[in-house]
Formats: structure tokens, sequence, C-alpha cells
């Protein structure tokens, strides 16, 4: 029964989306108010039966129904209950399940949240999204229906969930990485309502801004969250690999971060506007091209599992349509767009340009070496892949400037700003700045790495600059200000904080693999590892072993760390739980290899300096992002909103 | 507002990168990124000789199918795939074009039997591959694989993966019909 009303669920929902897509749109151009007035029940509407099958799905699930194809092969009956409700987005189809599920949750905040809004924007806004809706929803039920029936031989046990999935990580990494990628679509869908209707101002950058902030929220602790499972689970110590899903997710991020900054420069002076909705319309693009690229199965990776040549022509037809369209429209409206705002080479507008520029210079360089093996595979030139190498060497140069423009960019004054001007709020930022890099330079003096010096002085330009506009602005105007102003200055300091973690990690971390009996210690760095004993380890659904080890630093006694070789006999895997002493200032990190004869293991033994910073960085960042967008500005409109809307009903 | 050709044309840049990509992408899903060509192709079967599954006592080597054309499929009792295949491995041996043989990779003996007795059993003999040795020198990635081993006991073809109506048709029945018409 319980897949007949998930697949039913789906049919409806499918038809809300396809009449939220046309009714409203075309009641906006005859200008028939009822139509228009639609938009929001038939939004709501789609949301309630996607939910539903949702949750029919999540029963299935909980109850091990293995009736339902999708749940015999990703569930189990020895699966812990937390992982069968994770388990709804541990393959293909339910991950779309979920992605379209998310865009139901985002819709649905639109109709909820835009009601100071023009009724005909927010009824183009919801059409569009509806659209989009309706082509995740037929994909789903055409090609990866999660309700697809194993009759009639129902087996009696299912095949597990992936073991490197069953980690808490995962349990909210896929979820905000889709609030961040489908978040992209309701910028996305502002900026098609205003190509279509033409009304390309500030207030519809007004209006777009906290629709972006709050997905790039998501995307941005969905990425952390993703480099923190990798790091727990994969047990080779790494937070970022370059890997094509990693890559895909942080295209859009790229983007999205150069959509919020010109997002700021079209409503406050009215210019970029014709680059902001090609960063709109990119921003979500790219969301779709990596939902496209993990899906199909078009690269290989840890995270591509489906291999359907159907799915990835549908996928790859849809994706023609929605940014193919999108772009033609562009085109075609684009070039009518006459933006305001002059502005002098030395002023903020230059700065947030040169920030966009560089953003999106190092996103297409990202997305190049990401494509790189396809093209290479499509002129039959052979197979290669492109590793982290090539990344870091564009990349690296790439952020450099940014990172310099990004500690001056907020000290700068809209249009035109003299030098000495720029000159008084910077020269004791440069001189903190100089003297940090002089002391690294001196301190490290006999083994001095150039990437040390460039990354904490950089670090160190950011942090200062940032700080010394805080602490001016405030001697200037008092503690009073705005939160999208603290929220700028949390998110630039998390910018500092990730660089520090990134580059003494990358440079100190010491690796040492080992092999070692109960009885041994390895020495790493100033800390000793005892190998004292292993012991049988059985779990829920696997079994295993684990190898206790007591840490000591410098000879005293420290912690003790339990490392875990998990088996999981349903899908003859083994995964590796790394044991971690974590600090803000260094992790040990123990990863169990394979046994040995005789006793022994072969293990793997980390120091990694200030790794946490990484994440604490990208923490920093997205509390910027929330305190931005709690900003009372978003709230008056609001409120200005409802008082306006209670005259019209009082009149 | 008039219109200004080359300015639309600047504007149409983005378009044309976008479907510029898009043929890319095209071409590259008729790519399968899982398709490793064996270098086992062409070159003599390996070796192996290892217990029945049914007679423990009795082998299963390469003497078994000397000088004919044959199956040989991997397959273990747990595999999902396995089963998803089984149905028309069960086909293919009721048309007694090509006889099966298998290996039972990794598995136990009680659990393979039992499967073959509740779903039938399409294969000629089964190998029981306890380690996955055998199975190991013919590079076998996961179940199920399935190799085409002609008269001269030269591998010929590999699936990786299930073996569908599709494939049997189209790629290995004429192979076989092929192999067999050889000297």
């Amino acid at each position: 029964m319980i897949p007949e009303f998930g697949n039913f669920a789906l049919v409806v929902a499918l038809c809300f989306a396809v009449t939220q897509a046309i009714i409203p749109l075309l009641g906006t151009y005859r200008g028939n108010r009822t139509w228009i007035q639609m938009a929001r029940p038939l939004a709501l509407g789609q949301f309630f039966f996607l939910l539903f099958a949702y949750a029919t799905l999540t029963y299935a699930f909980i109850n091990n129904d293995f009736f339902v194809a999708y749940v015999a092969a990703n569930s189990n009956t020895h699966l812990p209950l937390l992982y069968r409700i994770t388990a709804v987005w541990g393959a293909h189809e339910g991950s779309m399940l979920l992605w379209t599920t998310i865009l139901g949750v985002w819709t649905a905040a639109v109709a909820f949240f835009s009601r100071s809004l023009p009724e005909e924007t927010t009824a183009q806004v919801l059409a569009i999204l509806g659209l989009i809706s309706f082509g995740f929803i037929l994909f789903i039920i055409t090609t990866s229906n999660p309700f697809a029936t194993l009759l009639p031989n129902i087996p009696l046990q299912g095949r597990d969930l992936n073991p490197l999935l069953q980690d808490p990580g995962l349990a909210i990494h896929p979820p905000m990485l889709y609030m961040g990628y489908v978040g992209f679509s309701v910028a996305f869908a502002f900026a098609i309502a205003a190509l279509l209707s033409g009304r390309l101002d500030a207030a519809w950058a007004r209006w777009s801004r906290p629709w972006t902030i709050a997905a790039w929220c998501f995307l941005t602790l969905g990425i952390t969250l993703g480099s923190w499972w990798s790091y727990r689970v994969l047990g080779w110590g790494g937070w970022w690999a370059w890997d094509p899903v990693e890559n895909a997710s942080f295209l859009p991020w790229l983007v999205g971060t150069a959509l919020m900054h010109s997002l700021i420069v079209c409503e406050k002076r009215n210019a970029f506007k014709g680059w902001t909705v090609l960063l709109a319309i990119m921003a979500f693009s790219l969301s779709l091209f990596g939902t496209f690229l993990v899906r199909s199965g078009i690269l290989t990776s840890v995270h591509a599992f489906a291999l359907d040549p159907t799915r990835g022509v549908y996928m790859l037809l849809f994706l023609l349509i929605v940014v193919g369209c999108s772009l033609t429209l562009y085109a075609f409206r684009a070039h009518r767009i006459h933006s305001g705002g002059q502005f002098n080479a030395l002023s903020r507008e230059t700065f947030l340009l040169s920030n966009n520029v560089l953003l999106f210079i190092m996103m297409t360089t990202i997305l190049l070496g990401t494509l790189y093996p396809l093209f290479i595979d499509a002129m039959h030139a052979g197979k290669i892949s492109v590793g982290p190498p090539y990344f870091n060497a564009v990349f690296i140069p790439l952020s450099i400037p940014l990172f310099i423009l990004l500690g001056i960019g907020p000290l700068m004054f809209w249009q035109k700003m003299p030098m000495k001007k720029i000159w008084q709020r910077i020269w004791l930022g440069l001189l903190i700045t100089l003297v940090i890099g002089v002391v690294i330079t001196v301190k490290i003096l006999g083994h001095i790495h150039i990437m040390v010096i460039v990354g904490l002085t950089l670090a160190a330009w950011i942090i200062a600059l940032t700080l010394i506009g805080l602490i001016q602005r405030i001697r200037q105007q008092g503690w009073r200000q705005s939160r999208n102003y603290y929220g700028m200055i949390l998110a630039h300091l998390g910018v500092g904080v990730c660089i520090i973690g990134i580059t003494v990690t990358s440079v100190y971390s010491i690796e040492k693999d080992v092999s070692m009996r109960p009885g041994n210690t390895a020495q790493v760095g100033q800390y000793q590892f005892t190998f004292m004993r292993t012991q049988p380890l059985i779990g829920p659904n696997y079994t295993g072993v684990t190898a206790v080890f007591t840490v000591k630093e410098n000879g005293h006694y420290l912690t003790t760390l339990n490392a875990e070789k998990r088996l999981f006999p349903v899908q003859h895997m083994a995964t590796t739980e790394a044991a971690i002493d974590a600090g803000l200032f260094r992790d040990l990190y123990i990863s169990l290899g394979d046994p040995l004869r005789h006793g022994g293991w072969s293990l793997r033994l980390y120091y990694k300096p200030f790794v946490r910073w990484v994440w604490l960085g990208g923490l920093l960042m997205l509390f910027g992002g929330i305190l931005a967008l709690s900003d009372r500005r978003y709230k008056l409109a609001k409120r200005l909103a409802t008082k306006t809307s209670s005259n019209q009903n009082v009149s | 507002m008039h219109r200004n050709p080359l300015k639309l044309l600047i504007y149409l840049i983005p378009l044309a990168i976008f479907l510029g990509l898009a043929i890319f992408l095209w071409q590259g899903l008729h790519i399968n990124p899982h398709k490793i060509p064996s270098v086992l192709i062409n070159k003599k079967a390996p070796q192996f000789s290892i217990a029945s599954l049914e007679h423990p006592q009795q082998t299963f080597s390469n003497q078994d199918f000397h000088h004919h054309v044959v199956l040989l499929n991997v397959w273990a009792s747990w595999c999902m795939t396995c089963r998803m295949e089984h149905p028309i491995l069960m086909d293919i041996a009721a048309q007694h074009i090509v006889p099966l043989y298998s290996l039972d990779y990794k598995d136990t003996r009680k659990a393979a039997e039992t499967w073959l007795r509740e779903f039938g059993n399409p294969y000629t003999k089964v190998g029981f591959d306890e380690k996955g040795i055998a199975a190991l020198d013919f590079g076998v990635y996961g179940t199920p694989e399935t190799f085409v081993i002609d008269k001269h006991g030269k591998i010929r073809f590999k699936q990786i993966g299930a073996v569908t109506e599709e494939i049997w048709q189209q790629q290995i029945l004429p192979l076989v019909k092929k192999l067999q018409k050889e000297a």
C-alpha cells in the first residue's frame, strides 16, 4: 500500500507543479488577478504533496518495507533507526526526492515570506519555481522512482546502506548542501522574473539579497560539513581533495559569493545589473550542473553511483532547456539594461567588481579542471585525471589578489575615494601585517616556507584591516551598527581564520605510515603513540576490531584513543573509523589500515595542527551570513508591508 | 530604447559558451567511466583448479570446458545484482546454445546451495571460490561479471555488472555464434 501512496502523492505534486508554472504566469500577461493569486495556494499544495511523498518513503525505511526496491537496496533490519531515516537520501532515487522536496520547501518559503512583494512578482517567481519543480518531479517519476516495487520477489533482507554513509556527519551534510544548491533557485527565479517583466531595479536586488544570503549560508554549512565528514570517515586525514563532486558544490558557492556581493552594488548604486542577473542565472545553473555531474555518473567519484544513460540524457535535456532558455532571455533583455551609478577607479564599486571578476575566474578554472578529463575522453584522446596539483596551482595565485582586495574593499567609499583617505585607513593595518610577516619569517628562519609566509601574512592582513575598519566605524558612529555590517565583519574574519587553518595544516602536518604490534611505540612530532591492545568490536550491523592507543606528549600521558576497523557483512565492506583527539591547535589522528601477520597492523598516524580552523572559518562565514540575514531592514520591509496591506483593508 | 546588434552579440556569449559545453557533456554521456578495458581480453584465461560447489571432493578447472565456447559467470549468494541477473541466466541455460559455468565468489557453501535450490541452477558446473582467489586471477572487481571464453581457452569478452537481455542478444549471443564457427 505504502508505495502506492507515494506514487500518488508524486503524481498529484506533478499536477500542482505544472499548474503552478502555467496559470500564474498567464495571469500576469492577461492581467487576471484570480489567476495571479492562485500562485500561493498552488505552491503550498505542491509542497504538501511532495512532503507527503517524502514522509511516505521515510516511513517505508523506518519499517524496512523491502517490498519497495529502493528500501531493499539501501536498508537492512540491523541498520539503526537514525541511519534508516538518513538512508532515504543514501542513493540516487531518494536523493532526487530530497532535492525536489527541498525545492518545495524553498517554494513554500517564498510563498510565505513574499507578502510584502507585488503580487505579480510573486506569481512570476512561483511560476518559475513551479517549472523547475515540474522538471524534477517528472524526472523522478519517469527515470528514478523511489517507490518502484520488487514484486513478486520480496527479499527477506535488504542490502544495507553504504557503510561510508553510516556516520552522523552524513545525517546532515546532504540536506544542508541541497538546501544551498536548491536555494539559488529562488535568486534565479527572481532574476528571470525581472528579465521577463523588464523591471530590473534596486527593488529586485533588495528582494533577491536575503534569499541569496540564505542559500549561501546553507551551502557554506553543507560544504563545511562535507569536508569534516570526509576527514572523519574516509580515513586519509584530508579535508579537501578537489574531487569532482566537491568541486560541483564549490562552483555555485564561488558564484553565489560573487552574486551576494554584486547584489549590494545593484541595490545601493543601481550598477552592475546585467552582470548580477547573469550571476544569479549562473549560480543556479551551476547547481543544476553539479546535480547533473553527480547524478548522471558522467564523472567517477566516491559520490557518483547512478550510472544510467537515460537519467543522464534526461538531466542534460533539462539543463539545456532551463539554462538555454534563461541565457537566451538574458541575451535579448540584458543588452537593453541601462546601468546607472558612475564611479571612479578608486571606489568600493571597483573593489567589488574586482572581487566578482576574480571569483568568476576561479570558478572558470575549477570548472575547466573538473571537465578537462571529460573533454579529453570525449575527443577519444584517452583517460586522464586532473588532480590537486592543477587546482592548487591555479587557485592559490588567484586567491592572493582576492584576499588583498578583501582587506581594503570594506574600507572604501562608494563612487570615489582619494588616495590620501585610503592611505589614512589602511596604513596601520599595513604596518601590523608587515610586522607579523617579518616576525613569521624570522621565527621560521632556517626552514623558510614561502606558503607559510604568504598565507599567514594574508590572513593577518584580512584580520587586521577588518578589525581596524570595525574600530574606526564604532569610534565614529557608535556601537549601533546594522547586523548586516557585523555579519560582513564576522564573515571576513572567517576567511582569515580559514586561511590560517589551510596554511598551517597543509605545511606542518606530519603523516607517518607505520606497522605496529601491541606494545610498540611510534613517535610523531612531540607525541608518542603506544599501541596497547586490540579488542573485538560488535556493532548493530557490523563487527570489527578496536585498536587501543595511549598518547603521550613529551612523556606525559595525554589521552587514550580507540581506532576502529568495521566490517559490514551485508555489503562486504570494511570502513575505518579514525580515532581523533581534537583540539583547537592540533588534531591527533590514528587511522587503522590492514592487519599484518603476527598480530601487527599497518597504521597511519597524523599530527594535524590548526585543522579545526578550516571549519571554524567556515562556521564564522556561516554565522556572518545568518547575522546579515537577521538584519532589521528585511523585517522592517515586512512590517511596512503589513501596515500598508492593513490600511488597504480598512479603506 | 534602440536595439544595438553588436551589443546583443556580446550578451549572446554566455549562451554560446553554454551550448558548447552542452555538446561536450552530451558526448561525455556516451562514455562509460566505469569501462576499464580488461588486459585479459584475447589472452588465455588464467589457470585455476578449485573445489566444485555441490561436490566438494571434485574439482573445477579450465579442463572442464576445454575445446568449448563457454560463458563463465562470477556470482555470489549475497549479491543483489546477481539475483536480478539470475532469470536471464536461466533463460540462456534453457536455450542450450552455450554452456554456462560459474565461480561462486567469496560465499558460504550453504548459502550458495540454498540460493541455487531456491531460484534454479543454470550452471553446468559451479566452482566454489571461497576466498575469491580464482576470481582475483580473472581480474574480477565485483560481482556479477561474465566472461566469454573461446575454444582455445582465450577470454574474448568481459561483462562487468549484470548481463541483461539486451547485452545477451546484441553482444554475447552473436559473439558466441561466431566463436563456435571458428576452428
